[in-house]
């Protein structure tokens, strides 16, 4: 398949079954909601060596809000319950309870709970104040801005994380400015977030290492400064491939976004020097889900 | 279909206890054993034929569960006691004890209520459109905790002592609160949109009791935090608008209160909060 110059190669994008979760961060004003935000989402870029991966799922409108002002909801990734479980109060301590104005909501329901407030009211050292409204509790935990409102428990659902595609470019300015392109498109998609920095990956990563220590290393195959010295998968005039990796809180959700991206790359074309869209896969025998990219641009 | 009915005949003399008539426990049963169900009235038991006439359609034994008093008058003791499902109106007044024990359903009062209501209640709802009696949501005697659940709104005032020992629920309150409002609560929620009698909180442990104006006279054990935008407030008045009322004119303007902490002489953890903007 060649889309305006560029080919989509026949393969598919190797994605899993994880746990996720929505948090809903609202603050004083956009700006604020947004800085807790990318705090709290900022480092959680890949489930590799941290537990979780996280991403800004969009803006809400305060008629959208639990407490009726400004926020983001964000969405949280990790491989199992347990990760999630583990790391989400401390990236919730660490980044929105120290954030200014700030308050803490569930933005999904479900059957498992993660303890939310539930554990960040013991920073109110006694003074924490427990209130119930309708069937959810809600921490008060004084801080010194006035109070850090929480719900008690986040909710864990099914979720798909992995989704990707990598596009090969003649330039990295060229590919770097597809890669923003196509994150961009994705950016308003409902139920999907794109965890690293800015959405865009280059430091794409292969399953195992020479050292045994490691899970995981860099994809030397993808390296365009290697192809001389590995076994490369880039043609002579890639020098440049961005990797997008997609989670979502549905199989439809990251194949939309996947569809949303790859189509505003292609329409850049070869004439912008992207030469190849690809996507990152383990043989097929880890991943549940096989996001065929012909398929999703068919 | 029509909801099962009782009404009253001649008031009684005595007090009756009709915590036998929840819609549960008339579940499945046909009028003529409706009106063969014995209650104590005073130290004697009477059919509840002979206190009241029965219509209306059977309470089926699964599904929705409807009952209605009618001519209810302050004698009838215990309504909807201990029930679960199911739903009871009384037009006319209830008796003491309305709703006792009560975890779920809900009771609607036309009128107004005894002492006692919503004691020990840990859920369900109950409406009372006139006033309620002294002890609201309050523990009974012998009971360590009042009400544990729930949701009770009073559209009149309530006596003294409303949410004495209350441990969980809200209460909402249209008119006003007499003394000793919230003394020794535990924790939950007191909303009053009238004004609170004296002594307001007394040895209160936890709990917010919010108001809209000051009390005349504050109890010394609670401290002035000052005022703040308390930004649990705006989901509160969210939440509580629901339920329609008076209730339905707050909104998140009344986020800001001045906050006393208190009952110092009890560890201090509970609040009076009382709204900066007041309705109308």
């Amino acid at each position: 398949m060649i889309i305006n110059g560029v080919v989509i190669d026949d393969t598919f994008a190797e994605a899993f079954a994880m746990k996720g979760t929505r948090l809903v961060i609202t603050a004083a004003t956009r700006r604020w909601a947004r800085n807790a935000a990318h705090s709290m989402t900022g480092f959680a870029t890949s489930v590799i060596g941290f537990g979780v991966e996280a991403g800004i799922e969009r803006d809400l409108t305060p008629d959208e809000t639990p407490d009726g002002r400004p926020g983001v909801s964000v969405l949280f990734f990790a491989i199992s319950s347990k990760d999630l479980a583990r790391q989400l109060p401390i990236n919730a301590g660490h980044s929105v309870m120290t954030s200014p104005t700030s308050a803490l909501f569930a933005g999904n329901d479900g059957e498992e709970k993660i303890k939310l407030g539930a554990l960040l009211r013991f920073f109110g050292d006694g003074f924490q104040i427990s209130k119930m409204v309708g069937d959810k509790r809600y921490w008060r935990i004084p801080v010194m801005d006035g109070e850090f409102l929480c719900e008690e428990f986040a909710y864990i659902t099914s979720a798909v994380g992995g989704g990707n595609f990598i596009i090969l470019g003649e330039s990295r300015p060229q590919t770097l400015a597809a890669a923003e392109k196509a994150v961009g498109a994705m950016r308003d998609l409902p139920g999907v977030v794109t965890p690293f920095p800015g959405g865009i990956v280059r430091s794409g990563s292969k399953v195992g290492s020479k050292y045994k220590t490691l899970i995981a290393s860099t994809n030397d195959a993808f390296c365009p400064t290697l192809k001389g010295q590995t076994k490369t998968e880039l043609e002579p005039e890639i020098e440049a491939v961005m990797e997008i990796v997609i989670d979502g809180v549905t199989e439809t959700a990251v194949a939309e976004a996947m569809r949303a991206g790859i189509a505003v790359v292609c329409e850049l074309g070869q004439a912008a020097g992207i030469r190849r869209i690809t996507a990152g896969q383990y043989g097929g025998k880890l991943g549940q889900f096989h996001l065929h990219l012909r398929k999703i641009m068919s | 279909m029509t909801a099962l009915t009782l009404t009253l005949g001649e008031p009684p003399r005595q007090r009756v206890d009709v915590s036998a008539l929840t819609p549960e426990r008339l579940a499945g049963r046909t009028l003529e054993a409706v009106a063969a169900i014995e209650l104590m009235v005073g130290n004697r038991r009477e059919r509840t034929g002979d206190l009241f006439t029965v219509s209306g359609d059977p309470i089926p034994a699964e599904g929705e569960a409807e009952l209605a008093l009618r001519k209810g008058c302050d004698r009838l003791d215990c309504i909807g006691q201990g029930m679960t499902r199911g739903e009871i109106t009384v037009g006319g007044d209830a008796g003491a004890y309305l709703g006792l024990g009560m975890k779920g359903g809900a009771i609607r009062v036309s009128g107004n209520s005894g002492p006692f209501p919503a004691s020990g209640m840990g859920g369900g709802k109950i409406w009372i459109d006139g006033d309620a009696g002294d002890y609201l949501a309050a523990a009974i005697p012998g009971d360590k905790l009042g009400m544990t659940g729930g949701v009770v709104k009073v559209g009149g005032s309530v006596g003294e002592r409303a949410g004495d020992r209350m441990r969980r629920g809200l209460v909402l309150v249209e008119g006003d609160a007499g003394d000793y409002c919230a003394s020794r609560m535990v924790a939950g929620s007191i909303v009053v949109l009238g004004r609170v009698g004296d002594f307001a909180g007394l040895a209160m442990k936890r709990g917010s009791v919010i108001l809209f104006a000051r009390p005349e006279r504050m109890v010394a054990t609670f401290n002035d935090c000052g005022s703040h935008t308390i930004p649990f407030l705006r989901l509160f008045m969210d939440h509580i608008r629901t339920f329609g009322g008076k209730f339905e004119q707050l909104d998140r303007s009344y986020s800001r209160a001045r906050r006393y902490a208190g009952d110092q002489g009890v560890g201090g953890k509970g609040e009076i909060l009382i709204c900066e903007a007041r309705p109308a």
